[in-house]
Order: structure tokens, then C-alpha cells, then sequence
């Protein structure tokens, strides 16, 4: 593998070096360098089907199929939460949130995660009784269980209504301060990721395009101005107009 | 928004219900069969006993063709009374519980193996296939010259019966589990077992539990040849010597029997789906 030009040693959690992904002929991810810090929180922006979930697979290590090259370090305590939930539909809320765990200190674990998440009193429930929204925070508590060094999610929001996706970006904000997990969260939603995110990253043609460090402190509010400037900035490395953003933000992936 | 909405003060006067106004609201096109019917089960075959009694009684049916429902139940009472049925029915019921346990085993093991590794389905299914094109009963003849025609004889045809059900329906459900599935399952870091006790055998058991009723059903019917061919008791026997004696109401006792036996067994397993699947949600 080709030196890559000054990358100096680091003791960041995650690293990702000059990666490649393919599948068939067909390059997806054509080197590909990212590093994520400790307790980061870094949002992997990029239109639909340039390799955001390519690349979140492969760090998640869910990648064994893909043909490709370059190096990737990653923390062994991971958890990944998904576009849908991923619920197992015969197993009770707490059961699955406590997947891959054993013991009455999981259970508890489990337990104070639902509290965390706002689930408590639904242990019982079967995961067809959740909303949407729920459903989701019944994954993030099973990532929390876990007590991940390394959190990734790919567009975990993507299929809920905009109200409740509000409110997942609260919960998402309290758990990372709470935990302090390095976080990649793939969207094509530019608010979500301006919101959440200490870092933003695009990703277009097999790279990383763009690096922006969000420096709003505070509530992070859209109708800020430098939240505008910000919004407008990516909007236009993403090639989109303001008068489409909200077309990006409903189109899935 | 300014405007505050105060609810209008008309309480109801006392005594009298609120009147509601009449429900015009266009509701969605009933799609599904409704409610549940309690017992229902138990209507089809009781139209068919009162058609049985109807026909008897007004002489439609000649009772050298079919005894009459009642001469059936005289017999059923005297057989009981001498213990000849229950005596019977307890050697049948050993030879279709154990034969049945036995393929369930065996149709749940080859099922896994051939599920859950290509080598194993590559040396497995194969021969299923093969099994399944053959009917058990053909295989009788090659049974007893193996295994005589004592106990195990029997027991092995109805196991042979009833594991092809069991390791067909098992197997199709496993590898119809959504891959989504086993890869949160390498997320979470699963074990082997784990994975096999917390993925796998749920999403194969409504698979199972169905292959549990055809291999339910397909043991009684099992039961009912070996026991007419090769017996010195059981059910199957009292009907076969009934039949050399022309005793056409303790044939029907028999059948009665079995009727009954296939419809319990047949209940219990589905009551046994309805508790165990309750995180499904169907038309059921
Ligand atoms: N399993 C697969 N087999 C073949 N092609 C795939 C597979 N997964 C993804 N791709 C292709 O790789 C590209 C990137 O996909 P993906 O990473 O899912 O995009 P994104 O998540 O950014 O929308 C797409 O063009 C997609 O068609
Ligand atoms: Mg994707």
C-alpha cells in the first residue's frame, strides 16, 4: 500500500487508510481516509448510493463479501443501529435489547438502557407494539447495553416522521454527552447532520470531498445564521440548491 | 395561535345517557374474516353427525352399509365396559407417540444440519427428496423384513412418515430467515449457540410447529396401516378382526376413534402454535 502523504501516527479509535470497496467491476469506495476521535461525533453526508452504507458496513465489519483493499482500525466494542430497527419480531423488548448478552447484570443493564431511552415499562412489550420511533430507541438502548467505544449509524432516523425524528436527535445528543462514544452517522439529512455532529464529512466519487468542523456551541438552532452558512455550504458541495434541500431529506437510501 | 377554545357548557341532564349521533363515517372495506367464532372447530363436525343421525333414522342409509349411530354407541359403551378399547387405544396411542417423537427428533436434527451448512444440505436434502417421493407405506415390506413385525417395525414407519414434514416446513423456514437477521446478529457479536437459540430456532419454529400438524396427522395415518397389517392389538387390529367378523359397528367405533385422536392431536398442536406465536401478527 502506497505511503499516503502526511498521515502521522495517531492514537485516534478509529482510522480509516486509502480504502477500497468494490463490488464486481465497480469501485464504490476509492480510497477512502477518515479518523475519528474519542467521544467524536462526525456525520457522513453524501447523495444516495455513493457508498455511505459501504463504508459504515466496513468499518461495522460487515463486509467479509466485498473485494477491496486498505486499512481500517476500530475499537472492538462497537454497536451499529440501523436504518430499520432491526428488532427481533419474536423476541420481547427487553430480551432484544439485551441480545448477545447474558447474566442478571445484562438485564439490568438492559433495563437502565430502555429507562434511558424512554422505554421504561414497555420491557415486555413485543416490538410490533412499538411505533416507529420507539422501535428505534428500543435499538438504541441495544447498542447501549453494549457500551460501545464506537457507535454506528446508518441513517438510524431516515424512516421516522419529521416530529419524532426531532426528538431522536435529542435523545441521540444526551446519550452521546452521557456516554462519550466516537459516533459516525450517515444521513442525507444536512440539518441532522449540522445538528449533531462535531464534524461533517462528504462523501462524493469514492472520497471524502468534504471536511467541515461545526464550531455552533449551544442549542443548535436552523434558523441561526451561521447555521444557514454552514447548511448552505454542504447543500452546495452536495450539488443541491436550497430549494431541493428538503427533497434530499425525504429521499432514502 | 391566540384563540382559546372553551367547551360549550351543556351537561348531560341527570339520568340520561348522552345521546350520540349517528356514526356516518365511511369505514375501510372489511378485508379480513373477522372476529374468531368460539368452538368454531366444532361445527363441521357436528353437521356431519346430525347428516349421519338423519339419514339412519329415516332409513336412507342401510346399516349394513353404515350402522346406525346409535348401534355404534351401544358398542362403544360395551367395548368400554370390558376394557377391549381402552386396552387398545393406550397400544396405539404408545406406537403414534413414540414413532411421532422419534421423527420430530430426527426431522428436527437433519433439518438444522441441512439448514444451517451447505455440506449438510448437500448430503442431506438429497436423500429427503428421495424419502419424499417414496411413500412410507411402500417402505413397509423392506421394514419388516429388517426389523420384523414387532414394536420397533411400527414405530419406524411412522417415524419415517412423520420426520419429511418436520424437516421440509423446518428447513424452508430457517433459510427463509431474513438475512438482516443474522447479520444484527454478527453486530451483537453472537455465539454459535446464541445465534441458534435466539435466531434461528424462533424463526424456524412457525415452520416447525406447521410440519409438527402434517407429521401429527401423518403418524394416525401411518398408525392405521402398520396396525392393519402386522398386529396382535391397537386400534387398527380391533377394526381388522371386526372386519373378518362382518362387525361393520365396531369398524365404525374405530374410525370414530381415530377421528377423535387426529382432531385432539390436531388441536393441541395448533393451541401450542397460538401460544408460541404470539409475537406474530396474522390474520390468524
Ligand atoms: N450487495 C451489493 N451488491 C452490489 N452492489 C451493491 C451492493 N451494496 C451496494 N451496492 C452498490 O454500491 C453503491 C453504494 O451503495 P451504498 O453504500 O448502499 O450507498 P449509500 O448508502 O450511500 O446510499 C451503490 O451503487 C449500490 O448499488
Ligand atoms: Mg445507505
Amino acid at each position: 500500500m502506497a505511503a499516503h502523504s502526511g498521515l502521522r501516527p495517531t492514537t485516534a479509535p478509529v482510522v480509516v487508510e486509502s480504502l477500497v470497496r468494490g463490488f464486481g467491476p465497480k469501485g464504490v469506495l476509492n480510497g477512502v481516509d477518515l479518523t475519528i476521535e474519542e467521544g467524536e461525533f462526525v456525520a457522513l453526508l453524501g447523495p444516495s448510493g455513493c457508498g455511505k452504507s459501504t463504508l459504515l458496513r466496513a468499518l461495522a465489519g460487515l463486509d467479509r463479501a466485498v473485494s477491496g483493499s486498505g486499512r481500517i482500525v476500530v475499537p472492538a466494542e462497537r454497536a451499529v443501529v440501523f436504518q430499520d430497527s432491526r428488532l427481533l419480531p419474536w423476541a420481547r423488548v427487553l430480551d432484544n435489547t439485551t441480545l448477545g448478552q447474558r447474566g442478571k447484570a445484562a438485564r439490568d443493564a438492559g433495563r437502565t438502557a430502555l429507562r434511558e431511552v424512554g422505554l421504561e415499562g414497555r420491557e415486555g412489550a413485543w416490538p410490533h407494539e412499538l411505533s416507529g420511533g420507539e422501535q428505534q430507541r428500543a435499538a438504541l438502548a441495544r447498542s447501549l447495553v453494549r457500551d460501545p467505544k464506537l457507535l454506528l449509524a446508518d441513517e438510524p432516523f431516515g424512516a421516522l416522521d419529521a416530529l419524532t425524528r426531532l426528538k431522536m436527535h435529542e435523545l441521540l445528543r444526551k446519550l452521546h454527552r452521557a456516554h462519550q462514544p466516537s459516533v459516525l452517522l450517515v444521513t442525507h439529512d444536512v440539518d441532522e447532520a449540522i445538528k449533531l455532529a462535531d464534524r461533517v464529512v462528504v462523501l462524493d466519487h469514492g472520497r471524502i470531498a468534504v471536511e467541515q468542523v461545526i464550531d455552533l456551541d449551544g442549542d443548535r438552532d436552523p434558523s441561526d445564521p451561521r447555521f444557514a452558512a454552514i447548511r448552505k455550504e454542504l447543500l452546495a458541495t452536495l450539488g443541491v440548491g436550497e430549494t431541493t434541500a428538503s427533497d434530499l431529506r425525504r429521499e432514502s437510501a | 395561535m391566540t384563540a382559546v377554545i372553551t367547551p360549550p357548557e351543556v351537561a348531560p341532564p341527570e339520568g340520561k345517557p348522552v345521546e350520540l349521533t349517528v356514526d356516518q363515517r365511511p369505514l375501510a372495506r372489511k378485508l379480513g374474516p373477522g372476529a374468531p367464532i368460539r368452538l368454531s372447530g366444532l361445527i363441521g363436525p357436528l353437521l356431519l353427525l346430525g347428516a349421519w343421525f338423519l339419514a339412519s333414522w329415516s332409513g336412507v342409509l342401510d346399516p349394513r352399509i353404515l350402522s346406525e349411530p346409535w348401534t355404534v354407541w351401544s358398542t362403544a359403551r360395551e367395548l368400554i365396559a370390558d376394557g377391549r378399547l381402552q386396552d387398545n387405544l393406550k397400544v396405539s396411542a404408545e406406537r403414534a407417540t413414540y414413532g411421532l417423537a422419534l421423527g420430530v427428533v430426527v426431522g428436527l436434527l437433519l433439518a438444522l444440519v441441512s439448514g444451517l451448512s451447505r455440506f449438510g444440505e448437500a448430503v442431506i436434502d438429497g436423500p429427503v427428496q428421495i424419502k419424499r417421493a417414496i411413500p412410507s407405506l411402500a417402505l413397509i415390506p423392506l421394514l419388516v423384513l429388517w426389523f420384523g413385525i414387532g414394536e420397533n417395525m411400527k414405530i419406524y414407519t411412522i417415524a419415517l412418515g412423520a420426520f419429511v414434514p418436520i424437516y421440509l416446513q423446518t428447513h424452508s423456514a430457517l433459510r427463509k430467515i431474513d438475512l438482516r437477521y443474522v447479520e444484527l446478529a454478527q453486530t451483537v457479536d453472537l455465539s454459535r449457540t446464541d445465534f441458534l437459540r435466539r435466531v434461528v430456532l424462533p424463526g424456524a419454529l412457525p415452520g416447525f410447529l406447521l410440519g409438527l400438524r402434517f407429521a401429527v396427522t401423518g403418524a394416525w395415518i401411518s398408525l392405521v396401516v402398520v396396525e392393519q397389517i402386522n398386529a396382535t392389538s391397537g386400534i387398527g387390529y380391533m377394526m381388522e378382526l371386526a372386519r373378518t367378523y362382518g362387525q361393520t359397528e365396531i369398524i365404525v367405533v374405530g374410525l370414530v376413534v381415530y377421528g377423535l385422536l387426529g382432531l385432539l392431536s390436531d388441536g393441541a398442536v395448533r393451541l401450542i402454535e397460538r401460544r408460541a406465536l404470539r409475537w406474530q401478527r396474522t390474520l390468524g
